[in-house]
């Protein structure tokens, strides 16, 4: 199972990218789990400075950006197995 | 070649835009007289130019700007900026910290992360400050419409005092020796050393950040412009000229507290506030007293001091705000006392 981590404390952007990851897992039918990551602690020892921070099975992708979506399916596919 | 074939797309547009800008007074002339048939000289006829000219004179300004500004962020990232700002000294270091605040994409639920990382690396408090402080500040929305609608040297204006106030802030908030008032686990977190692999941005892409940027902010702000204007055309001859002039005229001293006082709990995007601005200016009220008005609702908002709780001990954020709200009532008295 891969597992794709959207890091931040509830910005607009950080729901936003949450949405846009569920909804790519589910258009392409990848194999992968979501996971919200909220406490300020967890974001900092990732070591982001901005949020939304995305993960990918323990990759750090992108932080303090919203990709397009044709970007975020490059990104998923590219990093998962 | 394909990189050309943007270029030749842009300079094409470019030079339309500058052709539609130089005749947007020839074309609001041509829609309002012959196409609305409509007849100089009455009030409504006067409100209808008005809106016609400025709508897309503002909108042209603000895509060419926010089309600049997203390719000069491109550059910029909240992590370049901390590195730049690492071991500097006090003073030097709320100069270009207030300066980077311009230029570092930034948005403000990204505070806190940015703010402990800025701190957790060695960044000084007061320079942190100066940045926190200016990046939400000095906004390039803001700008523009001043600019646009109330000419070159209010925007100037704005900017400089605005660079004034995060510098002297955050050098003075550096002077104070607060970082006892700091939640202690701040400086206990040991934040990550990240590398996220700096992709190796091409021109193209940096075109491609300014395009994204006129997209997702000119279609935030699209509606504001349109109502600022249409309320500033509206009250152009319905509303009483010196309606606001007693309330918040030059003479009337205590305006500027107040209307900083008002600001804080006030929370809006800088476009949001610019109708109120427009409308205020026009009924008489003194530039100090709006600018100062228009400060404190985005510079200090209150839902933004509540998220800074989590890392600052209530001490602190009562000098952050006094500090910043101080600097701002005097830029307040200052511009009346110039523009009087």
């Amino acid at each position: 199972m891969n597992i794709i981590k959207v890091y931040g404390s509830g910005c607009a952007n950080c729901k936003r990218l949450e949405v846009m990851c569920t909804e790519v897992i589910k258009e392409n039918n990848f194999d992968a789990a979501i996971e919200k990551v909220t406490d300020l602690q967890a974001i900092m020892k990732t070591g982001i400075l901005s949020t939304p921070g995305l993960e990918i099975n323990g990759k750090m992708i992108s932080s303090g950006k919203l990709p397009t979506k044709s970007t975020l399916v490059h990104w998923i596919q590219d990093n998962i197995q | 070649m394909k990189i050309k074939n943007k270029i030749l797309i842009l300079v094409t547009l470019l030079v339309l835009w500058l052709l539609l800008y130089l005749n947007l007074s020839a074309i609001a002339d041509f829609l309002v007289n012959s196409i609305l048939g409509l007849d100089r000289n009455t009030h409504l006829t006067d409100a209808i130019w008005f809106f016609v000219f400025e709508v897309p004179k503002v909108l042209l300004l603000l895509t060419l700007i926010v089309f600049g500004v997203g390719i000069v962020r491109s550059y910029f990232s909240p992590e370049r900026t901390r590195k730049m700002l690492g071991g500097k000294k006090l003073f030097t270091g709320n100069v270009s910290a207030s300066l980077l605040g311009i230029v570092t994409p930034f948005c403000s639920c990204s505070a806190i992360p940015l703010f402990l990382g800025f701190v957790e690396s060695g960044v000084p408090l007061g320079v942190t400050f100066s940045f926190l402080i200016a990046a939400p500040m000095i906004n390039e929305v803001a700008l523009v419409l001043l600019f646009g609608l109330f000419g070159w040297k209010t925007a100037l204006l704005y900017m400089s005092t605005g660079l004034l106030i995060a510098m002297l802030s955050g050098y003075i908030i550096g002077r104070l020796k607060l970082e006892k008032y700091v939640e202690s686990w701040v400086y206990e977190v040991k934040a990550g050393r990240l590398e996220i692999a700096e992709e190796k941005v091409s021109f193209a892409d940096r075109i491609n950040s300014g395009i994204d940027a006129v997209k997702e902010i000119v279609a935030k702000v699209w509606i504001y412009v349109v109502i600022g204007i249409a309320v500033g055309a509206g009250i152009h001859g319905y509303v009483p000229e010196n309606f606001m002039a007693s309330l918040m005229g030059k003479s009337a001293w205590w305006s500027v507290p107040i209307a900083v006082i008002l600001g804080v709990p006030m929370y809006s995007n800088a476009a949001g506030i610019i109708p109120i601005v427009q409308a205020l200016l026009e009924k008489g009220a003194s530039l100090g007293t709006v600018l100062a008005f228009m400060m404190s609702v985005i510079g200090l908002s209150l839902p933004e001091t509540i998220i800074l709780k989590k890392v600052l001990k209530i001490q602190l954020i009562g000098i952050f705000i006094g500090v910043v709200g101080l600097g701002i009532i005097i830029v307040g008295y200052l511009f009346n006392f110039i523009f009087g």
